[in-house]
């Protein structure tokens, strides 16, 4: 389904990412882990299309397209969703209108009827109840005044109301209290698939105790410099990133 | 290129109008004659040359005068669903066949009213405009909502305006509604020709005791179009004054919006949007005067500017010393869309009293990147995720309307706005 190879990407001249090469395939998970500044939630900007990336080198295939070619909305509509690090609050743009307007705007890429307001909100309530969602909040604008936690979960409701077939979540567990991180995993899997895979980046294990990975990989100095099962995350909870760095960087240095 | 020399220019203004408030005239002909035209040392005009742009574009600075509108111009100009009774006026001139007898409302022709007291509330010393339209406006227009008269539904007051051989229009309004009355007034002014005008309006409200006066002020006359508006009411005890002002285009437009608050226990309200684009030079010059104690006003404008527009906003805020436990807040945001657009924003606040709270503040910025990419991260379209986050911007100024056919007609405007040229 999405196929990585040898990308490389900057920000304002600096390189972050060096190299990367990834294979995922329908109904994988796969989790990114990584210490601070390893270039995990650049590579989750980078797939997603946002513009202040610079890819350098590489390419990226998903479902047999050049993804790197196509705007963030297309991106989007071919069935790429990206859950927020930091949910944007947006003043003045209902939640609701909002979210109408980016499924009907899916549907009709995808080839489907628009959605009527009865059944968009037939919809909504559904999957609503997977994210233990609260109606008031939906009546609010975007993510406006929204705790951590419903921010969070409103990016889980946002992607089961797109269904995507690759789903990045990028540091979906930061700041998450252990009830909060439960209601926000129990969504993602229910929407788990055979047909859609999704990447899972983070920096702490403890959300792979309740969304299972198939593969585990780290990343360090924009490259991924070891892959696992998931007992690799369990390794680097327990011993921390500093033994991966020192194998890195004395393979570096012989 | 002529230079317009205030002598010139007044014989011919003077020479057209009718008998009547002589003393009124002569009153502004001194004031205008004390000011003169601004010029770039004018501070009040430092950032909107008037005076250069009237001498480029107006050759005939002589009255333009009354002409026919037709029943249909004036059905066209209706909004779709509007309910409330339409006041028709040609040039500043009043089409009492085309307009509504308004129940409950006296409207008179200003030559019928010779003691009314123009200049009483925008008074000619303040501005060189307000002076010049009080030597030698026409036409004008009476309106009185008696004490404790409810109207419910809006008075439109329809403008037509058309460069007629002379190119300069001076509408004049007064408007008094007695204690505990309600009304809600809209100006629309619509553009009949392709030739340049100059529209020089002056509007005075006088307040009674607990009046509700709403007014709201669309601008959408096209890019031949000079104008000054000076809009000043009195606020009395008890009273309320909400100000709507949107402009959506304008050769160059300059408004004037003064309230005094001269009673306790009382509102003023001045909200405004401007959407620019091309060569739209719009000027917000706002003045809330608060002189006695426990009073309110809330000030909202906000500027959308795309190309190569230019927007000016000046808030003054005057808190007299008399004007303990006043509340005053103040608001100026603008986006800016191309690197040629251009804001002058000045909060202006002169608080002499001790015990008061006010605040003010102003941004000016671009379209938020991060969140015009969340959109699009969801699906949404460029364009369309643009066209939304700005609505979600300029919309908060247009829930002030309350008149819903108005408001769904400014709505369809600046949507359409939003989504074709910007």
């Amino acid at each position: 389904m999405l196929s990585i190879k040898n990308l490389h990407a900057s920000i304002e001249g600096t390189p972050i990412l060096r190299g990367i090469n990834l294979e995922v395939k329908a109904g994988e998970v796969h989790a990114i882990m990584g210490p601070n500044g390893s270039g995990k939630s650049t590579l989750a900007s980078v797939l997603a299309g946002r513009e202040e990336y610079e890819v350098t080198e590489g390419e990226v295939s998903f479902k047999g397209k050049n993804l790197l070619d196509l705007s963030p909305e297309v991106r989007a509509r071919e069935g790429v969703f990206l859950a927020f690090q930091y949910p944007v609050e947006i003043p003045g743009v209902s939640s609701t209108n909002f979210l109408r307007t980016a499924v009907n705007q899916v549907r009709e890429y995808r080839g489907e009827e628009a959605l009527d307001a009865v059944k968009f909100l037939t919809l909504m309530k559904e999957k609503m109840k997977l994210v233990e969602m609260d109606q008031k909040l939906l009546s609010r604008a975007l993510n406006e005044g929204f705790s951590g936690g419903e921010k969070k979960r409103n990016e889980i409701f946002q992607m089961a109301m797109l269904a995507p077939t690759l789903s990045i979540l990028d540091e979906t567990d930061s700041g998450l209290d252990i009830d909060a991180l439960r209601i926000v995993s129990n969504g993602v899997n229910q929407l788990k698939s055979k047909d859609n895979a999704t990447i899972i980046v983070t920096h702490y294990q403890r959300l792979l105790d309740y969304i299972i990975p198939d593969f585990v990989h780290v990343l360090y100095n924009g490259q991924i410099v070891k892959s696992g099962s998931k007992e690799l995350a369990l390794e680097l909870e327990e011993k921390g990133y500093d033994w991966i760095k020192d194998e890195v960087d004395s393979r570096a240095t012989v | 290129m002529s230079t317009l020399i205030k002598q010139d220019i007044l014989v011919e203004l003077l020479a057209n109008v009718g008998t009547g408030f002589e003393q009124v005239r002569a009153a502004g002909k001194e004031a205008f004659q004390d000011q003169g035209f601004p010029t770039n040392k004018s501070e009040e005009y430092k950032f909107t040359a008037i005076t250069k742009k009237l001498e480029q574009s107006i050759q005939n600075f002589a009255p333009a005068g009354a002409f026919e509108v037709t029943a249909d111009q004036v059905k066209a100009n209706v909004f779709e669903g509007y309910a409330g009774d339409v006041l028709v006026f040609a040039n500043g001139h009043f089409q009492p066949s085309l307009s509504s007898t308004i129940e409950g409302v006296e409207v008179a022709l200003l030559s019928e009213k010779a003691d009314t007291a123009i200049g009483s509330i925008a008074k000619p010393g303040k501005d060189p405009f307000c002076a010049l339209n009080q030597s030698s406006f026409e036409g004008g227009i009476f309106i009185s909502v008696p004490k404790k008269a409810q109207i419910q539904m809006p008075i439109l007051l329809l403008n037509f305006f058309k460069a007629n051989g002379g190119q300069v229009i001076q509408p004049r309004v007064w408007i008094e509604a007695g204690d505990f009355a309600e009304v809600t007034f809209i100006n629309h002014s619509v553009n009949l020709s392709d030739t340049p005008y100059f529209a020089n309006k002056v509007m005075e409200l006088k307040g009674g005791l607990n009046t509700q006066i709403r007014c709201y002020n669309l601008q959408n006359e096209g890019k031949n179009a000079i104008e000054v508006s000076t809009t000043e009411t009195d606020i009395q005890k008890d009273g309320r004054f909400t100000s709507v002002n949107i402009s959506l285009s304008g050769e160059l437009v300059r408004n004037n919006l003064s309230i005094n608050i001269l009673g306790s226990n009382s509102e003023g309200n001045m909200y405004g949007l401007y959407l620019l684009n091309g060569k739209s030079h719009v000027d917000n010059h706002t003045n809330m005067d608060h002189t006695v104690a426990h009073s309110e006003s809330n000030e909202l404008y906000k500027g959308i500017l795309a190309d190569s527009s230019r927007g000016v906003f000046n808030g003054k805020i005057f808190v007299r010393q008399d004007a303990q436990k006043t509340n005053a807040f103040q608001q100026n945001n603008n986006i800016l869309l191309s690197e040629d657009a251009v804001v002058n924003t000045k909060p202006q606040l002169e608080i002499w009293a001790d015990d008061v709270k006010c605040s003010h503040g102003c941004t000016t910025g671009q379209l938020d990147e991060e969140a015009l990419f969340y959109l699009q991260a969801r699906g949404i379209a460029k364009d369309q995720a643009k066209g939304l986050l700005l609505y979600a911007f300029a919309g908060e100024v247009l829930d002030h309307i309350t008149d819903e056919s108005f408001r769904e007609y400014c709505i369809a405007q600046v949507q359409r706005r939003l989504g074709s040229n910007f």
